[in-house]
């Protein structure tokens, strides 16, 4: 029984050291894990950024006085904005169409004498919808000096700006409100998927076209020593393209940890386990190299970069698609990324999605157990 | 004649080698419908289920008023009204709910009395976006409430408004900008797939090197190698962007010849650089790891999700080299801009230049490149 053991730890062993062979004669497996998170993760962390900044603004002021020159002034000195004068609106619509300005604002020449009359003065706002999301900042933005300039003159006035109710926001987290914060975590999580499916994607159906899968059938190998023989090696690469990326979101992009290392540690082993497993399930399923790689191309990266909730709010999808995202391992790693870097140990939003992945995992390993017979086709 | 000829029947070869393996096919039509479909779905930055929390100390009528207000957004969908602080920290750690109200115990009587009411809102900074979003509801919510308490207490109405339009787009729904945007992400994906491992393949199976000794000329097999591209690419161009009118009913205000000229220009620069990916290669798993190299690049740097304008200026001049920057505006102009080519002279050549290098270097290298 021990002698048994023993051999099948030795087959074990040997495995694992042709995997390590191959994968140190094609420097393509070392370069998937060392050079592709460390290029995307720059590429990424300085790429990826919600936060609108240098809005390219058109003042127009028909009728320059102290109080139109003062509004405008106010928008000139925000930090979000890049403003250009005009005198007609014509003018700066023309330069909206050909993207040249981003918004515009347009106080008419009678602005400051309709500022003392009961309906009060109307300020136009154009802005370029075609990105809806920054169309939203902007005028968000141009909402927020407009305010701030109301309660300003109501206070010149002698009066203070009746609001019946005042609001007093806090963001949770992330007090300074930086896209930066929220998508950094979520990249390691699409360059892990990436990371672990590249790895291993191709090496089963390499060994099948090869001709050399048929060599191994003749050995006493058994078929679960061929499939750890190729995931320890490389888990371990995976492990350490992983370290790499956190080190470089905690000491590059200064994200805060606020949740235990350990804690990260273990998520990231099983999702790398995770990423294995598929990139595996597509080698076993594949068959041959060509097919792998087109459906390695295909389920990886565009899936996990939407449906993950890396960018996109999951909870905003229709449900049928909310169902779907469940499909996607790294919505789950995603989860307790953003919440262990930013928010801390929250078991009661780690430890389900742990499960999702352990379940997630089982089951991958339970197909490729099936799937992965030593008979030839 | 003899050329073209040769050239059919190289380029019959190559769809026989794409489209033989019923794997192979299922790839290539199934995986782009289904993701358009999802994809268009769930790409939005649009919030409509904003989960809301609310700890509600003020016994009179006006807070209730305001809720009801926030609870018939649609945006917005109250989950939880619990009886301290510390409940409301909870329910935003476990993220079961992105937004929390609380109220001040005094809330209503302070704006009978003509003071103003104190609500404390906190937001999951989590998703920083989502957060900045809902707190953008949150105020138009609020902007009209206050308007209308002003009026009934006799106050005075703001001295200015802001009357808002935003071009192009009238209620910035952000899946119009989105889904054109998915249109050029599958087709880079499509093209990828067909162009990047073809000649890797053939070299680790040895039979680039009997195709070189053909009486073929080399351009005639870098042709065979990129019409396959460009004929599946148009054609799920073609129906994608018939799914997004049809469908997803996005505006196509354009005409199609400026859409067609681009998605031409865009499947040949893809086509180069998948070609020319393939060529360095010696192996499939290298051509794999480049595909990806330029894939995932491209995507991010080309403003699909996020801005150009907002990323570092070093890193914008990085996305000049991406052919997708170039045709997501040439889509988005089209469909919703209505921009007709003279407009888009611009986002033409460079792809087109960028095709054209690519093709020649992929050329050089699949003739240079022997082992």
């Amino acid at each position: 029984m021990s002698g048994a053991g023993q051999s099948s730890r030795r087959r074990l062993r040997g495995m694992v050291r042709k995997e390590w062979l191959q994968i140190l004669r094609d420097p393509s497996s070392i370069a998937i894990a060392f050079v592709l998170p460390v290029v995307l993760l720059f590429l990424f962390g300085y790429g990826v950024s919600l936060d609108a900044k240098d809005i390219r603004l058109g003042l127009v002021v028909e009728h320059m006085d102290s109080q139109s020159r003062d509004l405008a002034g106010a928008f000139v000195r925000s930090r979000f904005f890049r403003p250009h004068y005009y005198r007609d609106i014509q003018s700066a619509e023309q330069d909206l169409t050909e993207r040249r300005l981003d918004g515009i604002v347009w106080l008419r020449h009678d602005f400051s004498r309709r500022l003392e009359q009961p309906g009060g003065a109307a300020i136009g706002v154009r802005v370029n919808g075609t990105d809806a999301n920054q169309a939203r900042i902007t005028s968000g933005y141009i909402q927020g000096v407009w305010f701030g300039w109301l309660e300003k003159y109501a206070r010149a006035q002698g009066r203070e700006l009746k609001t019946p109710v005042q609001l007093d926001h806090r963001v949770w987290f992330n007090a300074a409100v930086s896209s930066r914060y929220f998508l950094v975590p979520g990249l390691i999580a699409i360059i892990m998927t990436l990371i672990g499916s590249l790895l291993t994607s191709m090496v089963i159906a390499r060994e099948w076209e090869r001709g050399t899968m048929e060599a191994m059938m003749a050995t006493p190998l058994r078929i679960p020593e061929v499939l750890a023989g190729k995931l320890i090696p490389y888990f371990a690469l995976g492990m350490f393209g992983m370290l790499l990326t956190v080190a470089l979101a905690l000491w590059l992009f200064e994200v805060p940890l606020r949740g235990s290392f350990v804690a990260l540690l273990g998520a990231s082993a099983l999702f790398m386990l995770v990423a294995l497993a598929m990139g595996l399930l597509i080698s076993i399923v594949a068959k041959n190299q060509f097919v792998a790689g087109q459906i390695a191309i295909i389920v990886t990266f565009l899936p996990a970069f939407i449906l993950s909730g890396f960018i996109f709010d999951i909870g905003s999808m229709p449900a049928p698609i909310q169902v779907i995202t469940h499909l996607v391992p790294a919505r789950y790693f995603v989860a307790i990324l953003q919440t262990l870097f930013l928010a801390g140990d929250i078991w009661p939003v780690i430890l389900p999605n742990l499960g999702a992945m352990a379940l997630m995992l089982l089951i991958f390993m339970a197909i490729i157990r099936r799937r992965a017979h030593k008979r030839i086709a | 004649m003899k050329a073209l000829l040769q050239l059919l029947a190289l380029v019959h070869k190559e769809f026989l080698a794409l489209l033989r393996d019923p794997r192979s096919r299922l790839v290539l039509i199934g995986p782009p419908i289904i993701q358009l479909m999802v994809f268009g779905y769930a790409a939005t930055f649009d919030l409509n289920d904003v989960p809301v929390a609310v700890h509600n100390a003020d016994r009179g009528t006006l807070s209730r008023q305001l809720l009801a207000r926030v609870e018939g957004s649609p945006a917005f969908h109250l989950v939880a009204e619990v009886a301290s602080e510390e409940a409301l920290r909870e329910l935003i750690d476990e993220r079961r709910a992105m937004l929390a109200l609380s109220f001040d115990p005094n809330f209503s009587r302070d704006i009978e009395q003509g003071r103003s009411g104190r609500l404390q809102a906190i937001l999951d900074g989590r998703n920083s976006n989502s957060a900045l979003i809902a707190l953008g509801y949150l105020r138009n919510i609020l902007i009209d409430f206050n308007q209308t308490q002003s009026l009934r207490h006799g106050g005075p109405p703001l001295p200015a408004a802001l009357k808002v339009r935003a071009w192009h787009n009238e209620n910035m729904t952000s899946r119009w900008f989105i889904v054109p945007g998915i249109v050029g992400l599958l087709l880079l994906v499509v093209t990828l797939v067909v162009t990047a491992l073809s000649i890797a393949r053939e070299r680790e199976a040895g039979t680039f090197d009997q195709l070189l000794v053909t009486p073929l000329h080399p351009w005639q097999i870098l042709l065979g190698k990129s019409i396959p591209g460009l004929v599946i690419g148009l054609l799920e161009a073609s129906f994608i962007i018939l799914l997004a009118v049809a469908w997803f009913e996005v505006p196509l205000r354009g005409g199609l010849g400026a859409l067609y000229l681009g998605i031409f220009l865009f499947l040949l620069s893809a086509v180069g650089v998948g070609l020319m990916i393939s060529a360095i290669s010696i192996t499939q798993q290298q051509a794999l790891l480049g595909a990806f190299l330029f894939l995932v690049p491209a995507v991010i740097l080309s403003g699909f999700a996020t801005p150009i304008a907002n990323m570092p200026q070093v890193v914008q001049w990085l996305s000049y080299l991406d052919p997708l920057r170039y045709f997501l505006v040439i889509v988005r102009g089209v469909f919703l801009e209505g921009a007709d080519a003279g407009l888009l002279i611009h986002q033409y050549w460079p792809m087109a230049l960028i095709g054209g290098i690519a093709l020649l270097a992929a050329d050089w290298l699949a003739r240079h490149r022997m082992y």
